[in-house]
């Protein structure tokens, strides 16, 4: 037991805050190395505007099924079967289009719905009965695949109509196209202004955040750290906006998957629902006799995670234009590993969805990058594996040093 | 018989806040059965966990002769080495394997890493004969009872070449006949030479067989009794154990007491593992409006679990009985019902069940009310912050801010952190279930205070403790459990030290 600090009241140093949050810090100063390591060795492609958007349309449903998968991980359990669950409703979505001609605005919720009762059907065995959640999920993944060959019977469906399509090749329409200085260079103003008003956003909220914080006393970051971390943030999103700007704009998925960070983000943070499945993972017995219905919990955790695999799995379906029965295969390690990188804990009640969006990003510019140098798949996952186990040894290691 | 087998010298031993040993003298004669005595808290566990070397020499001071020779010991392996085993309270046997694999565990009679079953089986058959333990050595340890666990444990010890066999309450979970077997054991054991301490609250057991006894009180020796050389009877035992002012420990009060809030009746509860067991029997009770009610009880009397069956049945199965609130039935069946009907339970168990200990004392304190800090399910970080930071004020939790970790916290400012808890969620009955358990006396004198404050203003407040002079100076009636029911109820007036030892042998004998 540590003993009572009780009234220690000094400001702690620069040095200190750094050491206490290098895990923070740390991430986001390792995915700006990541992307400059590979802007350099790829000579300059890796931040091309058109492998920029590849970058967004590769990634996405990574960094989706992700917000789902830290809820999850956060609550204590783990989802095995996400990779499934897209293949699944890919094969869904392509009877649905392709066979029965149904129109995408009734397939698209139906989808949704579809991977909300299949995480339900899981979440079922792991909240109340008990059954740990790693094999509920072992199960649901060989299902769920077996089910995707049967549906298909094991052949590719394609091609998919039009508008469902945009789902994920789609761009938002210009229509500031008027207030475009130089047409020449920017091909979709959106773009721009979008990425502006957002960063002029950040900076506005972060600013009151730190008032509100003084007003009430509460520990802010030390001023050098929020403003270089504000500059890194600008930077880069006005870097990227820009790309996007000169080439076709913003990707209908990078506006899903803005919206649905933001959102989880605030669920995480903000909303007694995100509350509880912290307090529940850091300690179950303990918010079980807090009055906290923790069985309900873990079953929407998982109702939650079906519903945004199965967004994932029709932005993927959409993207290639064909459902196969080997679609989605190993997704689950990389949406996971993308929380562990992000500081999620797998004993339950630690991880952030900035974290997780993040690890997200590190295991997608690394997948990227080494795909442009014509890096083997065999040494790619090498390579991710490795990345993984030091990122996870680096917080353990931090852990350890900050007990003394 | 006058062979000081061991002997230690002056053993003070602090813990953060706490000083656990102040100053303990023990001496153990060779071949006798030496008795250790006191409340809990008196560092009788402590003292044993010096001796075997579970606090290791140099975390400690005094001095520890064994066997005529100063010894430092460093781990257990080195004090088991000279013979001296403990037994601990909660049994240290892997259930899923068998009696055999559990005495030879890391000690497994094996050549090159590759163990010799042959062997083992016959020397496991040959312990437990040895104890009177007549079961196969293929038997899994989850398959038998705590009473024949208890004796693998014996026999393991006995595999051991164990020279000082010490006991921590080896028969608090035992039947009367499972304990009656047990201690004639022991005395076979001294017949053959062999010394043994036993750490036990039941006076009676240790009236049948120890030869000494030495009584132990807030982390000091009190005296040695020697059995031989007077009689010493259990109000002779009872009066070294208690024998300390209790005025100014605890804050006064004048209790102002109301209508009744909390009535239980015929409450009847089955275990929750061992589902045919009946566990609780026709526990009936009721708490009144700035009332401090105590239950009092030895370990296992059911007192926790009475408490946790009837908060939302967070405990056993097959439940059946009446729960009134004002008169008026409610619904407990589960933990937010009860919460609304009016009840809080501060758990015994701080750490495990009590708290979410990576989690700040703000998102603790609001945990089981968040409704009331948020609004369509958004909460209000300034009114949160704002209810945390009041009850840190008002339970002055010393912390410094209230986004502090509560792992980081002492004892008694954890406790002040589930009390906030509870306090938010404005109960009108709270069960506090050992409110003081492992917290230092300022602190506790502090829960104290909270307690009264609590009672002034018109709550109902039952509290359980095993620690009888807490509830003598703050309880204005006691009720005493013992082996699932309810034997006593007895008013500030009649209620002692005494009269509740003896409610509690005396229902010990009716059953």
């Amino acid at each position: 037991m540590v003993a009572d600090t009780s009234t220690h009241t000094t400001k702690p140093s620069i040095g200190d805050y750094l050491k206490n949050n290098i895990r923070e810090y740390g991430l986001l100063v390792a995915l700006v190395i990541i992307m400059l390591f590979f802007q350099f060795v790829t000579n300059g492609v890796l931040f091309k505007p058109v492998n920029i958007t590849n970058l967004v349309l590769q990634n996405s449903f990574i960094v989706i099924m992700a917000l789902g998968m830290l809820l999850i991980i956060v609550a204590g359990h783990i989802d095995l079967s996400v990779g499934s669950i897209v293949a699944f409703i890919g094969a869904a979505s392509a009877i649905m289009l392709v066979k029965w001609g149904l129109p995408a605005f009734v397939v698209i919720p139906a989808c949704l719905v579809v991977g909300g009762i299949m995480g339900a059907a899981q979440g079922y065995w792991v909240a109340y009965q008990k059954i740990p959640a790693f094999i509920v999920t072992l199960a649901g993944m060989l299902v769920f695949r077996g089910l995707t060959y049967v549906v298909l019977g094991g052949r590719p469906i394609g091609p998919f109509p039009k508008e469902f399509q945009i789902l994920s090749t789609g761009f938002v329409p210009d229509f500031l196209y008027f207030l475009n200085p130089s047409p020449d260079v920017i091909k979709n103003m959106v773009a721009l202004v979008a990425v502006l008003l957002l960063v002029g956003y950040a900076i506005y909220a972060g600013l009151r955040n730190r008032r509100i914080n003084e007003q009430h006393g509460t520990d802010n970051e030390p001023f050098v750290f929020f403003a270089t971390q504000m500059a890194v943030i600008a930077v880069v999103a006005l870097f990227i906006g820009f790309q996007l700007a000169t080439y076709r704009g913003l990707p209908n998925v990078l506006v899903v998957m803005g919206v649905l960070i933001a959102l989880y983000t605030f669920i995480t943070t903000r909303s007694t629902v995100g509350r509880r499945v912290y307090a529940m993972g850091g300690n179950e017995k303990a918010a079980k006799l807090s009055g906290i219905n923790t069985e309900r919990l873990t079953f929407y955790a998982f109702v939650n995670m079906g519903v945004l695999a199965a967004l994932a799995g029709m932005i993927i379906t959409a993207r290639l234009n064909s459902a196969t029965p080997k679609a989605g295969v190993g997704f689950e390690l990389d949406v996971i590993a993308a929380c562990f990188i992000g500081g999620a804990s797998a004993s339950g009640g630690v991880g952030k969805i900035t974290g997780a969006v993040i690890g997200a990003f590190i295991m997608g510019v690394m997948n990227n990058g080494m795909s442009i140098m014509g890096i083997g798949i065999d040494y790619q996952q090498l390579i991710k594996g490795l990345v993984l186990l030091a990122a996870v040894f680096f917080d353990v290691y931090n852990k350890n040093k900050g007990k003394g | 018989m006058d062979d000081i087998i061991l002997e230690m010298r002056g053993i003070t031993k602090t813990f953060p806040g706490v000083k656990a040993l102040d100053n303990v003298s023990f001496k153990v004669r060779e071949g006798e059965i030496h008795a250790l005595v006191g409340e809990n808290g008196a560092g009788k566990s402590t003292l044993m966990k010096v001796l075997s070397g579970v606090y290791p020499a140099g975390t400690y001071e005094g001095e520890i002769h064994y066997d005529g020779e100063v010894r430092r010991f460093s781990t257990i392996a080195e004090s088991e080495e000279l013979g001296i085993i403990i037994i601990h309270q909660e049994l240290a046997l892997v259930p899923l394997l068998s009696i055999a694999e559990n005495i030879f565990l890391g000690n497994e009679v094996a050549s090159n890493g590759v163990i010799h079953w042959p062997q083992t089986f016959a020397r496991t058959q040959e312990l437990l004969k040895k104890v009177g333990l007549n079961e196969s050595p293929a038997t899994l340890i989850t398959d038998i009872g705590v009473g024949k666990q208890q004796l693998v444990e014996i026999a393991k010890a006995l595999s051991k070449k164990v020279r000082l066999l010490i006991l921590d309450e080896p028969t608090a979970s035992l039947n009367e006949n499972d304990s009656d077997a047990l201690l004639k054991l022991l005395m076979e054991f001294r017949n053959q030479g062999m010394t043994s301490i036993i750490i036990s609250h039941k006076l009676n057991e240790i009236k049948k067989v120890a030869d000494q006894i030495t009584i132990l009180r807030d982390g000091g020796t009190v005296e040695t009794l020697d059995c031989h050389k007077e009689d010493v009877g259990e109000d002779r035992i009872i009066k070294g154990m208690v024998g300390r002012a209790l005025e100014d420990r605890y804050p006064p009060r004048e209790p102002k007491i109301g209508d009744t809030l909390l009535e239980v009746k015929n409450w009847n509860v089955f275990h929750q593992q061992h589902r045919d067991r009946q566990f609780l029997h026709d526990v009936s009770f009721k708490v009144r409006a700035g009332e401090v009610v105590g239950i009092a009880g030895l370990m296992g009397a059911g007192r926790t679990e009475t408490a946790m069956s009837i908060f939302g049945r967070s405990w056993g199965h097959k439940i059946t009985g009446e729960v009134t609130m004002r008169g008026q039935p409610v619904d407990v069946s589960t933990i937010p019902r009860a919460i609304k009907a009016g009840l809080a339970y501060v758990t015994e168990d701080r750490k495990q069940l009590g708290l979410v200990l990576i989690n700040n004392i703000m998102h603790n304190t609001t945990l089981s009310n968040l409704g009331a800090v948020s609004a369509n399910g958004v909460i209000d970080e300034r009114k949160e912050a704002k209810v945390a930071s009041d009850y840190r004020s008002k339970l002055r939790i010393r912390s410094h801010s209230i986004y502090q970790e509560a792992v980081n916290l002492s004892g008694g400012n954890q406790q002040k952190v589930v009390l906030s808890k509870w306090l938010f969620t404005n109960p009108e009955v709270l069960i506090l279930d050992e409110p003081t358990r492992g917290i230092d006396i300022g602190a506790k004198y502090e829960i104290y205070t909270i307690i009264n404050q609590l009672a002034a203003e018109g709550k109902g407040i039952l509290m359980i403790s095993s620690e009888m002079p807490e509830l003598l100076g703050t309880c204005d009636r006691i009720y005493v459990m013992n082996e699932g029911r309810i034997v006593a109820e007895l008013s500030k007036e009649e209620a002692s030290q005494e009269s509740i030892m003896r409610a509690i042998m005396r229902s010990g004998e009716k059953h």
